[in-house]
């Protein structure tokens, strides 16, 4: 079942807490990119990238939003890092019912980082443009990653079936079924 | 639709506990922009001269400037005006951070308070949801300690809190109010939000801000930007550090302090210490504040990063910027660990960094000097570092000799009394002033000092530089690229000035170079406070991001005000005038309008009489500072006139023709035989 090598390419923003001064200008362009028309308004609910941040405690992390999730999470966790304490969920890109992160404030549909490159398409997702402390970096790299040839869903059912009942059970339910339906 | 701005203000009446939602008239918004100015037409309107400070007819108007909230870099500025209890003047102090960005997106352009609660509350505003909330359970709380509670309580993190702390609560005059690392701390408006029975204002908003040409603001927006990366690359030679690149004066990046130490006064702004600065205090200095500094920080989108977090092992956490790293530290004589660890619990009282150690060091030296005694200071710890602790706590709680104290030294001398007032030898309009004290006199700042309605130096002064650079060649290289100049002979007054000979101070600059550096600086900083910019990327530094030439576009594109220099220009002096209107009426006149007697020691009493007029001609005033019915009229500023001649300020006979020097006298002497009757 080996596949074909393909090229792929992968955008990453490296994000780094400690050179983030907390200014949130990237929710600010970020929200203003997105804006029908372009630029024609700004509000920083609506951005698709979002610092964390509990100045007193000395936290600030931007997080940039990923997939939707249908569900919060069954047990959260808590990160202590260099002893300070970073609430659950501070890391998790999930626009998700736990918080209103990552939510059109008027119709809460979730937000998704398109990394600026609905149309123009920007040469570097825009938050990392105005990000003039390099918390955020930019990096793109090429993979070479092997495509692996898919089972159909239909044959992976099939399996688990055959392993569950039998090769031969089944052909016997497929004949059956088979002779029912043309007769 | 409005732009940039939101066009609602909200209007809270706290005596009645009223909330209205009121539409604003844009065009206001074009004659006076937003912030500071549509305040000032405000108070004009509606708090005449005989309105006293904590009188429930003064208002107190928290503003968002009219760029903020939109992506304006560094656009971020809350504007808190009111009546001053200390100066009983018009008070504009102003703070950064991300109040007044939040306050927009909640859908306002101000919060107008009026009246008083009864009861200590704080208010709650939500997008369209405004309330009054009992705020008993914080009465005594510190202002940062305050948000704490607030955000917890409202189950809203991302809710910015303005409040203050027990020194606002007890209406100490140099009050300040305090919100996150900034803080809105000259001319004691913490004292009448206190009065007001106000402990917070908290916000959270999450609605759009409109820009009128979107694609040209960001374009802008980006020039900006790019030309902050240039500037910070290439700081300027030649000054101190913490004045070569962008922002407020870098005081929590910067660990040499050479400069402050050595130049700036200690103690009750007496004492030079011209070798203070060793390598011993350097690297001791230099650790106390690395160890103490747990992150560099900055107001909203903006990437300088003129705040630090400041931690010290068994003291709560608090943030802190600019000058207020030396104030304490140097008024009780002591080191940076002392200065960091009191400026915790000031903070946390909410108290001005510049005031407050000052009056301290006021009461010691009265105290030294016999004037005050040991009945004045019971159980008072013996070293210097203890006595301020104990002064402070005494002065936010108004406590014995602390009740006289917090009122400032002006008012704390005359209550005293016994010669006290000769050690309250560094206030301008009763405001203490940064400790300064030099040898020959400054003409700029003359001007500066002596006009200035900010009070603050440091929120006047900026642009031109402070000293001549010493060699042609560096002066050369330095208007090379200073195209923030509104007009080229400004290039020419910096060329020719020397550090010695004929082209030197005190009669070079000559007096009308000096008025126009004045009058370019001044309006920058005004055009400042009525957009919410803040001065580190504008008024402040040499060479900014911000200038005459890109300002008019961003308010073009931005709030969709056809707007050019000219105009711009207009309006920032309608509103400035407007500022010193209110001023006049609450009795300022060229009196009041001096530095420190001991400022300089070397003084040239004509000269300074010259600039002076000279000055108050260039603005259209008159020789006594008021507003001349003409350069009212030419403003659009008739109704300030219609008043001044009804309270008898000015006289209907003025005929200001302004080029006639005798005609001019008459005038002025009939204005004079009116002030008198």
């Amino acid at each position: 079942m080996k596949g074909e090598k393909k090229k792929k390419i992968i955008k990453t923003i490296k994000i780094d807490v400690d050179s983030c001064n907390g200014c949130r200008a990237c929710e600010v362009i970020c929200s203003a990119f997105h804006a029908s028309p372009k630029y024609s308004s700004n509000n920083p609910a609506r951005s698709r990238i979002r610092v964390i941040r509990y100045p007193i405690a000395d936290i600030y992390v931007p997080v940039y939003a990923g997939e939707y999730a249908v569900a919060e999470c069954a047990g959260r966790d808590k990160y202590t890092i260099d002893g300070k304490e970073y609430d659950e969920c501070a890391f998790c890109r999930a626009s998700c019912p736990s918080r209103d992160l990552f939510k059109e404030p008027d119709s809460s549909l979730p937000l998704k980082c398109d990394m600026c490159e609905s149309d123009p398409s920007q040469k570097m997702p825009l938050c990392v443009q105005w990000c003039l402390n390099d918390a955020l970096i930019f990096e793109e790299r090429e993979e070479e990653v092997e495509e692996e040839v898919k089972q159909e869903d239909l044959e992976i059912g099939l399996e688990s079936l055959a392993n569950k009942y039998g090769m031969d059970k089944i052909m016997d339910v497929v004949a059956r079924m088979s002779t029912s339906k043309k007769g | 639709m409005r732009y940039a701005e939101t066009g609602f203000n909200l209007e809270i009446d706290l005596t009645r506990g009223n909330i209205e939602r009121v539409a604003t008239d844009p065009r206001d918004t074009e004659l006076y922009l937003g912030g500071l100015g549509t305040n000032a037409k405000i108070l004009w309107e509606r708090v005449p001269p005989e309105v006293e400070p904590f009188s429930p007819d003064n208002l107190l108007i928290f503003a968002a400037g009219l760029l903020c909230g939109t992506p304006a870099i560094g656009c971020n500025r809350t504007i808190v005006s009111t009546i001053s209890p200390q100066t009983m003047l018009m008070a504009f102090s102003m703070m950064g951070g991300f109040w007044a960005p939040e306050l927009k997106y909640a859908g306002y352009d101000k919060v107008i308070f009026r009246g008083k609660s009864p009861e200590l509350v704080y208010l709650w505003i939500n997008n369209d949801k405004v309330e009054i909330r009992d705020a008993s359970h914080l009465k005594g709380k510190g202002a940062i300690e305050t948000a704490e509670l607030i955000q917890q309580e409202l189950n809203e993190p991302k809710a910015q809190v303005a409040a203050i702390g027990l020194a606002g609560e007890n209406r100490v005059y140099f009050a300040s109010i305090e919100q996150g690392k900034s803080s809105a701390s000259r001319g004691g408006i913490g004292a009448v939000m206190g009065d007001k029975g106000l402990k917070a204002i908290v916000v959270r908003g999450t609605q759009d801000l409109n820009i009128a040409v979107p694609g040209e603001f960001l374009e802008l927006c980006n020039e900006v930007l790019d030309y902050i990366k240039e500037r910070e690359e290439k700081p300027i030679p030649g000054v101190m550090p913490i004045l070569a690149g962008l922002g407020s004066p870098q005081e929590m990046k910067i660990h040499d302090e050479k400069w402050h130490t050595e130049s700036f006064m200690w103690g009750n702004s007496r004492e030079r210490r011209k070798d203070f600065w060793t390598e011993e205090v350097a690297n001791e200095w230099t650790k106390t504040m690395e160890d103490a500094r747990k992150r560099l920080i900055s107001c909203y989108n903006c990437p300088m990063k003129c705040g630090a977090t400041i931690s010290i092992p068994g003291l709560p956490t608090y943030m802190m910027k600019c000058f207020s790293k030396l104030t304490y530290t140097m008024a009780a004589f002591s080191n940076l660990d002392f200065g960091l660890r009191i400026a915790q619990r000031a903070t946390e009282y909410g108290v001005d960094a510049f005031s407050a150690p000052q009056v301290m060091a006021f009461a010691l030296e009265l105290y030294e000097n016999g004037i005050l005694t040991n009945d004045d200071f019971p159980e008072m710890p013996s070293d210097n570092e203890g006595r301020f602790f104990w002064l402070l706590d005494r002065i936010v709680r108004r406590e014995g000799i602390g009740d006289v104290l917090a009122n400032g030294t002006y008012w704390a001398a005359k209550e005293i009394g016994k010669d006290a007032e000769a050690y309250a030898h560094n206030n301008i309009k009763k405001h203490e002033q940064m400790p300064l004290k030099l040898s020959m006199l400054n003409p700029i700042y003359f001007l500066m000092y002596s006009t200035g309605e900010k009070i603050s130096i440091t929120q006047i002064e900026g642009q031109f530089p402070q000293m001549p650079f010493p060699t042609r060649e560096e002066r050369e290289e330095f208007v090379k690229d200073w195209f923030q100049v509104p007009d080229e002979k400004f290039k020419q007054y910096f060329l020719d000035w020397e550090l010695r000979g004929e082209n030197s101070f005190p009669y070079y600059p000559t007096v009308g170079m000096c008025c126009d550096i004045v009058d370019w600086q001044e309006r920058m900083h005004y055009i400042d406070d009525a957009l919410g910019m803040c001065s580190g990327l504008s008024s402040f530094p040499l060479k900014p991001p911000y200038h005459i030439h890109n300002f008019p576009k961003f308010i073009s594109t931005g709030a969709g005000i056809d707007m050019d220099e000219a105009r711009l220009t207009q309006a920032a002096k309608r509103y400035r005038t407007l500022v010193r209107a209110i001023n006049i009426g609450r009795g300022m006149r060229r009196k009041d309008e001096k530095p420190p007697e001991n400022h300089w020691k070397k003084r040239f009493p004509e000269l300074e009489a010259e600039l002076l007029d000279e000055y108050y001609n260039l603005k259209g005033w008159n020789k006594d500072g008021i507003p001349t019915k003409k350069s009212l009229h030419e403003l659009g500023l008739d109704y300030v006139s219609d008043d001044f001649i009804k309270r008898g300020i000015l006289t209907e006979i003025e005929n200001g023709t302004s080029n006639d020097t005798s005609a001019k006298n008459e005038k002025n002497k009939v204005e004079d035989m009116n002030h008198e009757g």
